[in-house]
This record gives structure tokens, C-alpha cells and sequence, in this order.
């Protein structure tokens, strides 16, 4: 396998009794790539995550992560990688501060690099005088801004977001790409879900997932030529549905 | 006589925070009227006051001639409602979830069987499967037989598609369009602004305030500014360019482009092209474009 991949996959497969939740999915994810993960409701998509992140024990296939087999080293995956989703992401109970220490302090930044990991995170996204008020006070647009900072606080080597930009409003949305390339531009490889499509068009490269496979894999513009149509929602109709456009 | 939904100055405050401000817009019979806009815009609360399950602060509301608080239980027979998250029993089947329905309101699943065809029939085949076992987007068509199963003169549906993708919003909206045959007045509510288009009337929707309300050709049309759509093969370095370029009235990323306003009233595309030549990047192309309504609501946000 390449050394520059991030994520590998070859043949990883997961069932649940007689249910293929992933078929045999073979492909590399390479270092500061943004890489998006579509697919219809219920293609395996979550399943094949949870694998990556070392959360789920696949069937059989083989997986790497950070250069880490996640069959056996999914401990040390965890400690590799960053996660945020739309449902899931911060403690509403909890200040800003103490949200940024709490993970901050799970991944074992010591307290002078927390202190300052608090600064910085206030000033770049403009909650300076926010950071003694309650996440449950913010919109969710500032929230998922920074929910993403967190999960990257600890400087992995991936982060996995999934669907991270439901529900925001659409400059909002805007704000959060720019965050996540400023991270891929830092090396950091961004592995992301969305339903939107037009963010599909913000990533590096595309897969899409049907029925547990791989069906199509490569960057918007070759995917687009490929099936023969201008826009990535057609693509997603051909693929995921078979229809003829 | 009054439309279906006739709502006048509604506003709900939560202790500190205003919901929602002097909310005012009419929808008429058969029409599919979106109410669009982000998480904590107020959507929810706007359907929970129409559906009688909250009280405003001030402000009234007609839902088919009946008021919101006088009439309360009159038009809860009448009016089918999808809540944001999924409402059904989740340890109940497919079926049990529907007949349960029917049932609360008086009817059987055959009694109606005609009108939830189209969408039952497509998740029939798992009819014994637990309601929780369902996919999204199967989950969503078995809450939209549900609240259809009484033939609701009125239907409200908080954001239907929200985490569902793309093919089946697709159908789920085939199926709205369907409804209107049957004379069913439907407000929809969602974050998905190319929604915007399957829409009679739309209302955009943030911070409580409705920032616009009219048919999505017309909010289009009405869009007074020149839209430039920008392809380049380095669109991340040219928008960055372009954030800190002093004519730029406002420049977003938009899928496969760039949406660019220039500040200046007269510019023309000859001279747009020549000053981003002028800024050394090869290879783009540029063209005046129609706006989307999501232009049209990002220009409202940046008005507000």
C-alpha cells in the first residue's frame, strides 16, 4: 500500500448475521486530502466510519488508519484521529472554555497548551467574549464552527466529520469549509459525509457508496465526465438509484 | 373567507430570546408554501403555534377558519402534522404505527388507503419491520403516511428531508407535489434551500424574522444585483484573492464555483475579466448567471 496513504482499505467487509452493511469496500485516502463519503441513506456509510475510527470490529478486509491496522491497534487510532458530528459534538451544560479543556485534557494536552489552545480558538473564531458562556447559548452555526476546532484540537492526523453542516445557514456553512481547508492545508486529512452536494464539490475526491460497495471513486470533475452530466446531484441520481438522466 | 393558513403578527419569546417577531404570511388551498431557513431560525416553533401545541406571545392565527387557541381541538382533527424528529413508536411496526394513526383519528388504513398509496406501497413491503429499524428516508415516508392517514385538510411538515439524501428528498417532494391534487394545503419547513424552487410561495426564514416572502421566480427575478459565476481550477486561492480584492461587494463558493458580486453598479464582464487577468490566474472562466434563492438568502443575511 502507498505510504502516503492515510486511510486503506482492502476488501473490508461488515455484517451484521446475514446483512452486508460494507461489501468488500478497497481504497486509499492520501495525507491532507479532503476526502467526501456519500452515499444514499442507509449505503453503509456510518458502518464503514465506525470501522475506520476503530469503533466497530469489521467481518474480514483489512483496514489502516494512520498507518495503525484497526483490527488490532484501534486504541491507538482513537488517539490519531479527531471526530465531530451534526447530532453529537459538544456538552450544551458546559462553557466554551470548559468544552476546549475537556477534550483538550481527554487527549492529554498538558494545562499551559490548554490555556493557550483556549485563547487561540476564541480569537479565530470571534468568541472572545463568549468563552465563559454556555454552549447551549450559541447558534449552530458558531457551535459546529467550534465543535470542528475541537476535534482538531489535539492536532491529529485525520478528522472524521459526519454531516457536519446540517441545518447551518448557508454563510455559516461557507465559514466551516474554510476551516477545513485552513486544516488540510495544515496536513491535516479531512474524511467527510455531507447531503449537500455542492459541498461535494469542495472536496479533493469523492466516493459514493451504494448498497455497501464502492460504486464510483475519483474527483468531482472526473465523476461528472465520467457519467456525462454537470452536476454531482446527477451523479448521485445514476449511481445511487440507477436512474437514466 | 380566510385561506387555509392565515397567520398575523405572531411572536413567541423564550425568557431572554425572541423566536419569532412579528410573523405575517397567508397559504392559500392546494398551495405547497416553504418556510426555509437554518437551525434556530424559528421554524419549529412558527409549526408548534399553528399546530396548537404551543402558545404565541402575541400576535393570532387561523388555521382553516378556526383560531389557534379558541378552536384548538377543532383544528387538531383536521390538520396532519410531521414533527422535525421522528415521532413514531419506535418498537411498533410499520404497520401498527399506521393503523395506530388511523385509529386515534376515527378511520381505518383502507378508508384511505388511496391517499397514502403512492408512499405506503413503497415502504409496505417492510410492514412488519419495527418502525426504529427503518432507514431515514424510509422512516420519513412511513411519518408522512401517518399524518396523512386521516386526509388532513392541512398538512404541516417540519423539515421532512433534513438528513435524508439526496434521491430521496427528490421522490419525498414528488410526492408533495401529489397531494396538492387532493386540494391538501401544505406548509413545509427546511434548511435545503434548492428545495426552494418545488415550492408554490416560499418564506426565508433567520433569527425569528421573515426576511422575504414571495414565489421562488419572482424572489429571483428580483435580485437587483449582477451574479458572476467563476470556474478555475484553483478556486480555493482565487476566492481567497477575491475576500480581500477591494471591489468585491460579496464572494462565496458555490459547488463547482464561485458567486461573485462586484461592488461597482456598472461593471461590465469585459472589465471583470481583464482585472482578475490582471491578478495572475490563469485559466478561469467567467459568466453572468441567474442567482439561486440560496444567492437571494445569503444577500438577505448580509442586508439584516
Amino acid at each position: 500500500m502507498n505510504s502516503e496513504a492515510v486511510i486503506s482499505s482492502e476488501n473490508l467487509t461488515k455484517k451484521f448475521g446475514s446483512f452486508t452493511a460494507v461489501d468488500h469496500i478497497t481504497f486509499e485516502v492520501k495525507k491532507g486530502e479532503i476526502f467526501g463519503f456519500l452515499g444514499a441513506n442507509g449505503a453503509g456509510k456510518t458502518t464503514a466510519m465506525k470501522m475506520f475510527c476503530g469503533l466497530l470490529r469489521p467481518t474480514s478486509g483489512k483496514g489502516f488508519v494512520a498507518g495503525l491496522d484497526i483490527y488490532k491497534e484501534s486504541e491507538k487510532i482513537k488517539k490519531r484521529i479527531g471526530y465531530m458530528s451534526q447530532r453529537f459534538s459538544l456538552y450544551e451544560d458546559l462553557t466554551v472554555n470548559e468544552n476546549i479543556q475537556f477534550y483538550a485534557g481527554i487527549y492529554g494536552l498538558d494545562r499551559k497548551t490548554i490555556r493557550q489552545k483556549q485563547q487561540e480558538l476564541s480569537d479565530k473564531l470571534q468568541l472572545r467574549e463568549y468563552q465563559n458562556k454556555l454552549i447551549s447559548s450559541l447558534p449552530l452555526g458558531w457551535k459546529q464552527k467550534l465543535a470542528f476546532s475541537v476535534a482538531i484540537v489535539h492536532e491529529p492526523d485525520i478528522v472524521f466529520l459526519d454531516e457536519p453542516t446540517g441545518g447551518v445557514d448557508p454563510v455559516t456553512r461557507r465559514q466551516f469549509w474554510d476551516l477545513i481547508y485552513e486544516a488540510s492545508d495544515a496536513g491535516v486529512t479531512v474524511f467527510v459525509t455531507t447531503h449537500y452536494m455542492d459541498e461535494a464539490e469542495y472536496c479533493d475526491r469523492i466516493s459514493m457508496m451504494v448498497d455497501g460497495r464502492i460504486e464510483a471513486i475519483g474527483s468531482t470533475d472526473h465523476l461528472k465526465a465520467k457519467y456525462k452530466v454537470n452536476s454531482m446531484n446527477d451523479v448521485f441520481l445514476i449511481l445511487a438509484r440507477n436512474v437514466e438522466i | 373567507m380566510r385561506p387555509p393558513i392565515d397567520i398575523d403578527r405572531i411572536s413567541k419569546l423564550y425568557e431572554d430570546t425572541t423566536a419569532l417577531k412579528d410573523i405575517s404570511f397567508q397559504v392559500n388551498q392546494a398551495e405547497i408554501f416553504g418556510l426555509i431557513g437554518p437551525d434556530g431560525a424559528g421554524k419549529t416553533s412558527l409549526f408548534r403555534i399553528l399546530t396548537t401545541l404551543l402558545l404565541p406571545d402575541g400576535g393570532e392565527a387561523y388555521v382553516q377558519g378556526y383560531h389557534i387557541l379558541k378552536d384548538y381541538k377543532k383544528i387538531r382533527e383536521i390538520i396532519g402534522y410531521m414533527p422535525g424528529r421522528f415521532s413514531l413508536y419506535q418498537d411498533l411496526s410499520v404497520e401498527e404505527n399506521l393503523s395506530l394513526f388511523a385509529s386515534i383519528f376515527g378511520t381505518t388504513i383502507e378508508e384511505n388507503y388511496e391517499l397514502v398509496k403512492d408512499i405506503y406501497s413503497q415502504i409496505e413491503p417492510f410492514k412488519d419491520r419495527r418502525a426504529g429499524q427503518l432507514s431515514g428516508g424510509m422512516k420519513q415516508k412511513l411519518a408522512l403516511s401517518c399524518a396523512l392517514i386521516h386526509k388532513p385538510e392541512v398538512l404541516f411538515l417540519d423539515e421532512p428531508t433534513t438528513g435524508v439524501d439526496p434521491v430521496s428528498r427528490k421522490e419525498f417532494w414528488g410526492i408533495l407535489k401529489n397531494l396538492k391534487a387532493y386540494g391538501i394545503t401544505i406548509l413545509v419547513s427546511t434548511p435545503y434551500m434548492d428545495e426552494a424552487n418545488m415550492c408554490d410561495n416560499i418564506g426565508l426564514i433567520q433569527n425569528g424574522k421573515i426576511l422575504s416572502i414571495d414565489t421562488p421566480e419572482k424572489m429571483i427575478q428580483d435580485f437587483d444585483r449582477d451574479i458572476y459565476a467563476i470556474k478555475t481550477q484553483h478556486k480555493h486561492k482565487f476566492l481567497q484573492a477575491l475576500k480581500s480584492y477591494e471591489n468585491t461587494y460579496s464572494v462565496f463558493s458555490f459547488g463547482d464555483s464561485i458567486h461573485y458580486i462586484d461592488l461597482r453598479n456598472n461593471v461590465t464582464e469585459s472589465q471583470l475579466l481583464s482585472s482578475f487577468i490582471n491578478m495572475e490566474f490563469p485559466e478561469f472562466s467567467l459568466e453572468k448567471i441567474k442567482p439561486s434563492v440560496e444567492d437571494c438568502f445569503m444577500e438577505l443575511m448580509k442586508q439584516e
